[in-house]
């Protein structure tokens, strides 16, 4: 179905502008670590590379937006309908969130940390399936579209608010001594960790086809063939294994985890934490300190009531465009598809709750004791819910959404 | 001065209080005290009207003044079957002391019905409810479902499940006009 | 309860902290003043005694509101562990599903009630308690913050003006000259002005000071919305299925409307190559009627009132009557046709076509020759004492006897038929045979009926919280105070949301006018800084 030919130009471009934001990303820091350089006459260097940094992701911003209409044009309808195209889409909006804050605030060094959040989502969206596929009946609709980029583009704005309180988090905790801050920082640290061991590893295993398939019986007591594609460390509950020549397993699947494929999703976590294991300790082995230890010195110049302001004026501004379309929207397309407005579907739910979450975030700003630190910890925890809202949600409570 | 205000100020507060007060507690007793059936015992039977098995048309409120059995069947419906030869037998006995029965079929076809009341013999009423108009009016959920309308055309009685020719003969005790 | 009375003559209520007449800080501090509903006595600070007072400081704190809000979210989160009772199999148990299910927790979260978790009356009772709070906590500010900046003076005490987070002074020699041109400029910069004895207040979006409370009457009238929604009989959910060709009354509205199904279809997306078929579109063709006759329960006049296929995200809308395309079932047996014919000659004598929802029973073949149906069960089954029966009244597995009646055999000759197979009476040959000579199919459409009446007040309601919170996000309230003190012209400004865009504002107007070098100007480090 579509054009092929646009779809397969749209991936390339999506590849290109993952490319350009790395380059983007080493640029930014770059622009917060090179402070040892001298200032030589003309242009400040560290400016300069703020601006080159910039420059790389506006236009990498440009090929991304080319990725979203070609596809768009290419498959017919928006790539708004599955897990690749809603993180594809989700990480388009970062970095529009990321222009039009820094439009306001000129904060170039913001994007060292907000671009490696596009970087993953990208690398994220990856990992699903990225064929496009023909919209089922309750998905044509022109509210797909304003419902789902709505939500983006507030979701990616609250992304540019979890950045900055992540800095501030940074910036001033008291690395000297060990503290409930220095262990969330580095707990916080540990999980993008695991997901990036994931991201990595679903690439390398899926690089070489690695593919092995059980026999076993499933959560509704049939029997299931379950495929892993990567090595199979937790076998299926009592489960046989009918490719040959493939690691056996080592242990199996607690008999109470029931779920769709839940021997599989089990499997991926053991490996996912493995990997971000393997990866923080090296990385500790390696600095031989905290993790944030060794990033504070990154966001040592800059302020901590810029980047508190900056965290809260990101999240006010995204939090009537959420509203909008994580709300008003839903409500109107839902009586428009399912005939009720609000039907405590989980997706419906957990937009409540992190609507519900902002709200009393901008509340709790109203009083002084809650700026700082405990507000900049609630802008990550905003951003942990939205990810845990667009991916566990989906794949895992199962509900009118789960299209993915 | 101040105490103008004060006073002011405390018939402000009462008001807006007594009227959430209000407004809340009638929205949730309505809510929540109301259970919502429109078949209520005590209460005026819903009246409406069928066509019989022989396409005369027939209404409940045809039959004011006498005690009124209505029972919600259907031929796939195994105690219905059980219970019929029961009603039919307690017809004869109380069809001259002011009893009729209506016997609602769900939704099933005119031969369908009228094979059945033939093959038991019921010599009253079969009514067709096609489009379940009246089964949902009725609420009727499980089947076998009856309902004993009184002389004036109150629910005197409901039950839902099989009833035993005894539990028939006592119903109907209980409407006879 | 005293009143303040000011050294400006200005008698306050108790609890002010900010005269408000002149603008003095009633605090004998140095620090930035706290700016926070422009320091007014707030209803809920000032009496504390009757039990009328008591309730309504519980409800007017953030902080209960906070607290509420809380437990809300994580209520909610709660009940998404497992899904909600209306996402089970309704003929079920819930607490046998649940323990099956999710096993012992599941069992528990079921007997907990977390199952019907969102319509539960605790839930309820915090969803109301917490718009109680919303609407008491806004009177509460509300009223005398807007009487604050409606009474505002323009001329402000020097305290007041020191102790602002932007604020600067200047020695100039023509002091009234100057203040012309910042009256000028400040007009340029889209200020609205006014003048007092020597003192300016510029002051912009003053109505961002309404946002949140636009965003509480929106988030009340919706909470109203959804309490009406609950009470009976406001709105109507109904299903129904319908076959086509088929003209039914609408469930639950009382035979006011009909609806004829003119065929339901579905496309599905390139079928051969997908190697499961996905669905294109489903569609029923449909016609709404009213029934105008005076007694809704006798005969139906039916009066078309609208024609249109229904699709899924299209459904048909009449006022608040709306129909959707929500289910279907394909290809269910609506007739079947019969050859009666002669064993030994095999001529036929006719052909016979049962109805299998209205089957009549008598069929005429002329000459004579007569078929009955004697018996039809529609869902063929034998029941416990092996008598022949019917599962349900849908032909799913349709079964006939007959009885062929011809000028040979007057006594007539009984045949059984079920779906592919054919049994004779037992004990006599018959001379006659039935066979399927055709099979109609038609498809059933599954309609969600819906009335839903306070749609207007949620909409209404989301629309007026969406303006106020635009209001409170997308502009800010900034206000700049500038006054002569002797020689000097003290400048002061504030605002509530980005001091970044209020600071550069504040440079433009001192540096176009020339009334200060801008590093005379005092902007205070954030508390932050300072904190570190």
């Amino acid at each position: 179905m579509g054009t092929p030919v646009l779809i397969d130009i749209s991936s390339t471009l999506l590849l290109i502008a993952f490319l350009l934001y790395i380059v983007a990303t080493i640029c930014f820091v770059v622009t917060i670590t090179g402070k040892k350089w001298s200032v030589e006459q003309g242009e400040n260097p560290k400016k300069k590379w703020g601006k080159i940094g910039f420059l790389t992701t506006l236009v990498g911003f440009g090929c991304h937006l080319g990725f979203f209409f070609l596809r768009w044009i290419g498959q017919g309808h928006t790539p708004t309908s599955n897990m690749f195209e809603f993180m594809s889409v989700l990480s388009l909006t970062v970095i529009l969130g990321f222009i039009i804050i820094h439009a306001i605030y000129r904060v170039a060094s913001l994007g060292a940390f907000v671009l490696p959040v596009t970087v993953t989502l990208i690398g994220w969206a990856s990992v699903f399936d990225t064929n496009p596929k023909p919209l089922i009946p309750a998905l044509q609709s022109h509210w797909l579209t304003l419902h789902v980029t709505t939500v983006s583009i507030g979701e990616g704005i609250f992304a540019v608010g979890f950045a900055a309180g992540l800095m501030y988090v940074l910036r001033t905790v008291d690395q000297k001594k060990s503290s409930a801050q220095t262990f969330a920082l580095e707990f916080f640290l540990f999980t993008v960790l695991i997901l990036v061991g994931f991201i990595i590893l679903s690439f390398l295993f899926s690089a070489i086809g690695y593919e092995v398939s059980f026999e076993y019986i499933n959560e509704r007591g049939e029997e299931q063939t379950i495929t892993y594609t990567l090595p199979a460390i937790a076998g299926p509950h009592e489960g046989e294994q009918i490719t040959a020549e493939r690691m056996q397993p080592i242990i199996s699947t607690p008999s109470w985890m029931q779920g769709v494929d839940a021997p599989r999703k089990f499997n991926t976590m053991i490996w996912s934490v493995l990997g971000g294991l393997v990866l923080y300790v090296g990385l500790r082995l390696l600095i031989r300190k905290r993790l944030g230890a060794a990033m504070q010195p990154w966001v040592m110049e800059l302020k901590p009531s810029m980047l508190d302001e900056i965290s809260y004026r990101a999240i006010a501004i995204a939090f009537p465009i959420f509203t909008l379309g994580g709300l008003i929207f839903a409500m109107i397309w839902a009586e428009q598809a399912w005939g009720r407005f609000w039907g405590w579907d989980p997706k419906e739910v957990w937009a409540l709750i992190t609507w519900l979450f902002y709200a009393t975030y901008l509340h709790l700003r109203l009083s002084r004791g809650w700026h700082g630190a405990k507000s900049a910890w609630l802008a990550v925890i905003g951003f942990i819910i939205i990810m845990f809202n667009l991916v566990f949600v989906n794949l895992v409570i199962a509900g009118l959404h789960s299209y993915a | 001065m101040a105490d103008k205000v004060k006073n002011k100020r405390f018939v402000l507060r009462v008001t807006v209080l007594v009227i959430i007060a209000l407004a809340l507690g009638g929205a949730l007793i309505s809510a929540f005290m109301n259970d919502d059936t429109p078949v209520r015992v005590g209460e005026p039977a819903p009246d409406f009207r069928l066509d019989n098995v022989e396409g005369d048309s027939v209404r409940l409120s045809d039959f004011e003044g006498q005690g009124v059995f209505i029972n919600f069947w259907a031929t796939w419906c195994g105690p219905c079957r059980e219970e019929m030869p029961d009603i039919q037998a307690q017809y004869e006995v109380f069809k001259d002391q002011g009893v009729e029965v209506l016997a609602v079929n769900i939704a099933e076809s005119e031969l369908a019905a009228s094979r059945f009341a033939e093959r038991l013999n019921l010599t009253f009423p079969i009514l067709l409810d096609h489009d379940r108009t009246v089964t949902k009016q009725f609420e009727v959920g499980d089947i076998p479902s009856s309902f004993f309308i009184g002389p004036e055309g109150n629910v005197v009685d409901k039950h839902t499940g099989i009833l035993t020719e005894d539990q028939i003969k006592a119903y109907m005790e209980k409407i006879r006009p | 309860m005293e009143q303040i009375r000011c050294e400006c003559g200005h008698e306050n209520p108790y609890g002010t902290e900010i005269c408000q007449s002149c603008g003095k800080p009633f605090d004998n501090k140095q620090d930035i003043l706290n700016m926070r509903y422009e320091g007014v006595a707030r209803r809920s600070q000032t009496y504390n005694k009757s039990l009328v007072d008591r309730i309504w400081n519980f409800f007017a704190s953030v902080r209960v509101g906070m607290t509420m809000l809380f437990i809300l979210l994580v209520a909610s989160i709660l009940g998404t562990i497992y899904p909600q009772q209306m996402y089970i199999p309704q003929t079920v148990e819930p607490l046998l599903y649940y323990e099956e299910q999710y096993g012992q927790l599941g069992y528990l979260y079921a007997l907990l009630g977390f199952h019907n978790l969102y319509s539960s009356w605790w839930y309820i009772t915090l969803l109301v308690l917490i718009g109680i709070s919303i609407t008491i906590a806004s009177i509460d500010r509300f009223i005398p913050l807007y009487r604050s900046l409606k009474r505002q003076g323009v001329r402000r005490h020097p305290s007041f003006m020191s102790r602002q987070r932007i604020f600067g002074k200047s020695e100039v020699d023509h002091p009234e000259k100057v203040m012309h041109r910042v009256k000028a400029q400040l007009q340029k910069q889209r200020y609205r002005v006014r003048e007092e004895d020597g003192a300016l207040l510029g002051e912009k979006a003053r109505f961002n000071r309404w946002g949140p409370y636009v965003v509480h009457v929106g988030l009340i009238i919706l909470l109203i919305g959804a309490l009406i929604r609950i009470m009976p009989g406001v709105t109507m959910e109904e299903y129904m299925w319908i076959r086509d060709g088929e003209t039914v009354p609408v469930p639950g509205t009382d035979r006011q409307f009909y609806v004829k199904s003119e065929g339901f279809d579905l496309d599905v997306y390139d079928e051969t190559s997908a190697e499961e078929w996905v669905p294109e579109e489903f569609r029923t063709e449909a016609v709404l009627y009213e029934n105008v006759a005076e007694d809704k329960m006798g005969e139906p006049q039916l009066e078309e009132i609208k024609r249109q296929t229904i699709k899924v995200n299209q459904p048909l809308k009449h006022d608040t009557l709306k129909l959707y395309q929500s289910d279907f079932i394909l290809n269910e047996f609506s007739e079947f046709s019969f050859h009666v014919k002669h064993k030994q000659s095999g001529d036929i004598l006719g052909e016979v076509t049962v109805d299998l929802y209205q089957p009549q029973s008598q069929y005429d073949l002329g000459g004579g020759n007569k078929v009955e149906l004697i018996e039809y069960y529609p869902d063929f089954e034998l029941d416990e004492n092996q008598q022949p029966a019917t599962k349900s009244n849908i032909p799913n597995n349709p079964a006939f006897i007959f009885e062929v009646t011809t000028p040979h055999v007057p006594e007539g000759e009984h045949s059984w038929i079920f779906v592919g197979q054919k049994i004779e009476a037992p004990g006599n040959e018959n001379q006659y045979e039935l066979s399927i000579s055709d099979v109609q199919f038609n498809n059933v459409s599954g309609l969600m009926v819906r009335e839903e009446r306070v749609l207007p007040i949620i909409y209404t309601g989301l629309g007026i919280a969406m303006i106020g919170l635009m209001m409170c996000y997308y502009w800010q309230h900034r206000r700049i105070w500038i006054q002569q003190e002797g020689n000097e012209i003290w400048l002061a400004a504030h605002t509530h949301k980005n001091w970044y865009g209020m600071q550069k504002e504040v440079v433009k107007l001192i540096e176009s006018t020339e009334l200060m070098n801008p590093s005379h100007l005092k902007i205070s480090k954030d508390f932050l800084d300072k904190e570190e």
